[in-house]
């Protein structure tokens, strides 16, 4: 069989779309997440705040903050993890203060994203750029 | 159950009352993902702590939800604020459902 560079081109476009069927894939996990967090509100940008180093050289010991002030509940996301769910705060009555840190693991590059759920409902999101050197999550 | 798991807490002895302050847990767990292959490619079951809580004399302070991607010996950093003396109890459920639990006293002072 002959490849034409027409047959080139095609094969080369569906390698290409396969290759990032998985991608595709964990993005679907974290709209899921997103939509079942939200639970219907919209869910726009900003009022929520999430400290995470530009660089983690160990992706099994990522340090991360969120602080959203008049939050009930905040997710934290890794759309690149095999599981985006991270964790998911839930503040009290006497929390001092709708902020929280604690160390997560992250199996690449990617923007790791927290979401809000404010008093009245709302939700908000806010993401931060990690660039990984070594990926955290195994095999 | 998972071995050696030992929680640490730190809470200030005194406090303002009405003025928030920072409360830093840490407990020795393996968390495994689930997501790991030993040598013969068999998946590593998840064993993980799910949920973390601390109370205040009844009174939720805070509640997290754990996931797989939280790092080995999970570590907790937030903020309380009180206005009377009393008790901390901070919870961890495993996922093979043991429970560790940690208290500690404060004076308002």
């Amino acid at each position: 069989m002959q490849f034409t560079r027409r047959d080139t081109l095609v094969m080369g476009a569906g390698a290409a779309v396969a290759s990032f069927m998985p991608l595709q894939a964990f993005a679907d996990a974290t709209d899921d997440q997103i939509m079942a967090f939200a639970a219907g509100a919209e869910v726009t940008d900003g009022g929520v705040e999430l400290t995470a180093p530009e660089i983690a050289e160990n992706g099994n010991t990522v340090p991360i903050s969120v602080s959203a002030p008049g939050a009930v509940a905040v997710l934290i996301l890794a759309p690149g993890n095999p599981l985006p769910r991270v964790i998911e705060f839930n503040f009290g009555a006497l929390a001092g203060s709708q902020s929280a840190s604690t160390r997560c693991r992250l199996a690449g590059t990617q923007e790791v994203m927290a979401l809000a759920k404010m008093a009245d409902g709302s939700v908000k999101r806010t993401s931060a750029l990690v660039k990984v050197t070594i990926g955290g999550c195994g095999g | 159950m998972a071995e050696n798991v030992k929680p640490r807490v730190r809470v200030p002895r005194s406090a303002t009352a009405g003025e928030a302050f920072e409360i830093k847990t840490l407990i020795s767990h393996i968390m495994e993902s689930g997501q790991r292959k030993d040598g013969d490619g068999n998946t590593i079951p998840r064993s993980i702590i799910n949920h973390f809580s601390c109370d205040f004399n009844g009174e939720n302070v805070i509640q997290a939800t754990l996931e797989g991607s939280i790092s080995t010996n999970p570590y907790f950093q937030f903020d309380a604020v009180i206005s009377e003396s009393g008790t901390f109890t901070f919870t961890w459920n495993d996922d093979d459902g043991s429970v560790y639990t940690d208290s500690k006293d404060i004076t308002v002072g």
